[in-house]
C-alpha cells in the first residue's frame, strides 16, 4: 500500500490546477477575497471607541464641574452634543438611541468630592454594547483622576502602557489576524467541495475505478491549493504593509512556515468535510459551522483570555487560535517560530488527524 | 477458477434496503468475446456491473475477475479493467486532450508511451481534430467515442461498458460497435449492457436479466432456438380487434402488435398453437390468417422477462 504514485499524484494535481484556472468564480475569489476582506476589516474594524455621542446635565455650575466637563470632552472619547436639566432627561436621551453617554452632576457636586466615601458625578452609559461600555469606564477612571488630582494629592495607582501597537491602531491587530480568518475561508471551501463535485458531476464513479489510491487523491487535490494560500498570504501581506504601515517585526521566513502548515490543517479539514457531505450546498454548511467558531473563539474578534475554561479548552482544537498567536506573535511581537513550537505542533497534529480522518472516510465505493 | 472464463460469479446478490437489485446470479464470462447483458431499467445490470468493478459490495455471493476476487482484491485489478459508465464521466470543462492525458498519468502510463497511445485513440476515434475542445461540449457521439478511448487507453483485458449507446444516433452506434470488434479481434474481453435489441444480437454471447434474475444465458442464435414459446404471426385487417381477442388469454403468454401484424407468443404445452390462437379470434369475431414463424431475439426477451412477472404474481 505503501507504493505512493507520484504521476498519480502528478496527474490528479495538473487536473485540479486546469479546472481550476477555468473557473473564474473561484480564481476570482482567490484575489477578491483577501483585498475585499482586508481593505473593509482593515479600515472598518475599530475597537478604539472615540466620539460617543453624549449629554451633559451639569446641576452644580461650578467652575470645577465646568472642568470636569471640559476634561471628559478632551479625552475625545466624548463629543458633547447637548447639554439638559435633569437625570431623567438624560435617560430620555439614551432610551431614544440619541445618546450612548449621560454626564450628571449633582447641586452637591463640590461637597460630594470632599466626602471620600460617595460618588461625586454620575456617569450614565448605554451597557447595550459591551465596548462601548468598556470605552465609557475607563473614562471614568481618566476624568475622576483628573479630579482628585485638583483637590487632593495625585497619586496613580498604575501607568498603563501598552505594548506591541503603542499607537493602539485596530488595523495593526486587526490585519494580521485577518491573514487567517481569510485563509481558514478560502481553504476549508476550496477542498470541502473538491469531492462532493466530483460526485455530483459524475466523475468520481470513473476516478474510483481507477488505480489511483485514496492519498494520492487527496494529496494531489491539496497542493494546488497550497500553492493558492501562499499568494493570498504574501497577498495580504503587502496590502499590510503599504496601506496600514502594519510593522513587520520577525522573520517573513518564520511568517511563510507557520502559514504552510496552517493552510495544510484547513485544507486538510476541508477534505474532511467533503467526506461527510452529500452536496456542495451541504459542504458549504458545514464549512460555516467550522468557520464561524473558529472567528468567535480564536481570539480574532474576543480576548482568548477573556474565554471561560471550556470555551478555551474548544478553541485549542481550532487551528486559527494557534495560528493568530503565531501570525501575531512574528509580526508584531518580533518572536521566531523556535519561541512557538506548541502552536506549530499543534497544526502540524491537526493537519495529520485530517488527513488521516478524510483517508479513512472516503472508500473506492459507490455505497 | 478456469483460466478460459474473464468472469465467474457464484450467488451474486446485492439487496438495496428490501429490493432485492441483483438476485443469486450465477455468471460464467469466458474470455475474448463481447458478453451482452440485455434487460429492461431496474433488471440489475449498473448493479451487477459495479459489484465486478468492486464498487458495490455483494450482500451475497462471490466474485471473481481476472483471476482476482472482487472486492477484497479489487485495487489489484484496477489496472487491467476499463469502465465505462452510463452516464459521461470524463470531466466536462477539460479538453479532449487533458482528459486522455489525465486518464494515461492516472494509469501511470510511461511518458513516451502515454504521447504515442494518445495520438493512437484520437485517430482510431476520429478526435484528432478536437484535441482542444471541451468534452463538455462534444456530441453524444464525441463524448462516446472519447470515453472508450479513454477507457481503453491503458490496453485493459477486461472493458466494462455500461449502456454505452443510450444517448447517440444509429450510425454512432454502427461504428461503436464496430470499434467493440476490433478490441475483441486484439484479445479484450467485453461486458457490455444494454437494452437494444440490434445491439443484444451483435453479441457472441448473452444472459438477459429481469428483477436481478439471470433468466436465459447462450449465444443469440441459441436462444432464439430454444425459446419457451412458440411464435405465432397473425395478418389482420383489424389487428386492434386481434390483440383484444388474444391478451391475456390461456396459453397465450404476450401479443405484440407490429403494424398491421401481430405478434403472438404461445405457451409451448399447446399442441396445436394455430388453432388455439383462432379459437380466440374465432369467438371475437375477428377475421385473421395465423402462422407460425422464427422466434426473433425480441421473441426470446419478451417470453422469458414475462415468464418472470407471471412467477412473481403466482
Amino acid at each position: 500500500m505503501l507504493n505512493v504514485s507520484w504521476t498519480r499524484i502528478y496527474a490528479i494535481l495538473t487536473k485540479e490546477t486546469q479546472q481550476l484556472r477555468r473557473d473564474r468564480l473561484s480564481s476570482g475569489m482567490i484575489i477578491g477575497m483577501p483585498v475585499v476582506m482586508c481593505l473593509l476589516f482593515g479600515y472598518a474594524i475599530n475597537t478604539d471607541v472615540r466620539h460617543l455621542k453624549a449629554a451633559v446635565a451639569d446641576q452644580a455650575n461650578t467652575q470645577l464641574s465646568r472642568q470636569l466637563i471640559i476634561d471628559a470632552q478632551a479625552s475625545q472619547v466624548l463629543d458633547i452634543i447637548g447639554s439638559v436639566h435633569t437625570g431623567k432627561e438624560i435617560k430620555e436621551l439614551l432610551d431614544a438611541g440619541k445618546i450612548r453617554v449621560g454626564i450628571l452632576i449633582p447641586h452637591d457636586f463640590e461637597r460630594r468630592l470632599e466626602q471620600k466615601d460617595r460618588p461625586a458625578a454620575q456617569l450614565l452609559i448605554d451597557g447595550s454594547d459591551p465596548t462601548i461600555l468598556g470605552a465609557a469606564r475607563s473614562l471614568t477612571s481618566i476624568t475622576l483622576n483628573n479630579m482628585a488630582g485638583s483637590v487632593t494629592s495625585p497619586t496613580k495607582l498604575f501607568e498603563v502602557r501598552n505594548y506591541y501597537n503603542a499607537e493602539r491602531r485596530s488595523a495593526v491587530f486587526i490585519v494580521p489576524g485577518l491573514i487567517g480568518v481569510i485563509v481558514t475561508m478560502t481553504m476549508i471551501l476550496f477542498t470541502a467541495v473538491a469531492i462532493v463535485r466530483e460526485r455530483e458531476r459524475g466523475n468520481l464513479e470513473l476516478l474510483i475505478n481507477t488505480p489511483v489510491r485514496t492519498g494520492e487523491l487527496m494529496i494531489g487535490k491539496v497542493i494546488p491549493y497550497i500553492v493558492i494560500g501562499l499568494v493570498q498570504v504574501t497577498l495580504i501581506l503587502l496590502l499590510a504593509i503599504i496601506l496600514f504601515q502594519v510593522p513587520i517585526n520577525g522573520a517573513v521566513i518564520d511568517i511563510y512556515l507557520a502559514a504552510l502548515i496552517f493552510i495544510t490543517a484547513n485544507l486538510m479539514m476541508g477534505l474532511v468535510i467533503s467526506t461527510f457531505a452529500k452536496s456542495q450546498f451541504q459542504a458549504m454548511q458545514m464549512t460555516f459551522f467550522f468557520f464561524l467558531p473558529s472567528i468567535l473563539l480564536s481570539g480574532f474578534m474576543f480576548p482568548f483570555d477573556g474565554m471561560p475554561a471550556a470555551a478555551q479548552y474548544l478553541a485549542e482544537v481550532l487551528p486559527l487560535t494557534h495560528f493568530l498567536r503565531l501570525i501575531r506573535g512574528i509580526i508584531l511581537k518580533g518572536a521566531n517560530i523556535g519561541q512557538m513550537m506548541w502552536d506549530m505542533y499543534a497544526l502540524f497534529v491537526f493537519a495529520l488527524v485530517t488527513l488521516g480522518l478524510a483517508i479513512a472516510r472516503f472508500k473506492k465505493r459507490l455505497e | 477458477m478456469n483460466a478460459e472464463l474473464a468472469i465467474e460469479s457464484h450467488d451474486l446478490t446485492r439487496r438495496f434496503g428490501k429490493l432485492t437489485a441483483v438476485d443469486h446470479l450465477a455468471m460464467r464470462v469466458p474470455r475474448n468475446m463481447i458478453y451482452g447483458f440485455l434487460g429492461p431499467n431496474g433488471s440489475g445490470k449498473s448493479t451487477t456491473i459495479r459489484m465486478l468493478c468492486g464498487l458495490l459490495t455483494p450482500s451475497e455471493g462471490t466474485v471473481n475477475v481476472l483471476g482476482h476476487k472482487v472486492p477484497g482484491d479489487a485495487e489489484l485489478l484496477k489496472q487491467k479493467i476499463g469502465y465505462m459508465t452510463q452516464r459521461f464521466s470524463l470531466y466536462d470543462d477539460l479538453t479532449v486532450m487533458e482528459n486522455l492525458q489525465f486518464i494515461a498519468r492516472v494509469y501511470s502510463l510511461p511518458k513516451a508511451k502515454q504521447l504515442r497511445r494518445i495520438e493512437k485513440a484520437l485517430q482510431t476515434y476520429f478526435l484528432s481534430d478536437r484535441t482542444r475542445q471541451f468534452a463538455g461540449t462534444l456530441s453524444g457521439g464525441q463524448k462516446q467515442r472519447l470515453a472508450l478511448a479513454c477507457a481503453t487507453l491503458h490496453k485493459p483485458e477486461l472493458l466494462f461498458l455500461d449502456e454505452p449507446t443510450s444517448a447517440v444516433d444509429p450510425q454512432s452506434r454502427r461504428d461503436f460497435w464496430e470499434s467493440l470488434f476490433r478490441l475483441v479481434h486484439k484479445g479484450t474481453t467485453i461486458l457490455v449492457s444494454t437494452h437494444y435489441m440490434d445491439e443484444a444480437e451483435r453479441c457472441h454471447r448473452l444472459a438477459i436479466l429481469d428483477h436481478g434474475r439471470m433468466v436465459a444465458d447462450g449465444s443469440p442464435q441459441q436462444l432464439m432456438d430454444t425459446i419457451t414459446t412458440t411464435v405465432v404471426e397473425i395478418a389482420s385487417a383489424s389487428p386492434q380487434d386481434a390483440h383484444d381477442a388474444l391478451q391475456e388469454k390461456e396459453g397465450i403468454a404476450s401479443v405484440t402488435q407490429l403494424g398491421q401484424r401481430l405478434r403472438v407468443l404461445v405457451e409451448k404445452s399447446i399442441d396445436d398453437p394455430i388453432a388455439h390462437v383462432k379459437t380466440f379470434l374465432k369467438h371475437a369475431n375477428v377475421d385473421a390468417q395465423a402462422e407460425i414463424t422464427r422466434a426473433s431475439l425480441e421473441d426470446v426477451f419478451v417470453a422469458s422477462t414475462h415468464k418472470q412477472v407471471s412467477d412473481a404474481e403466482r
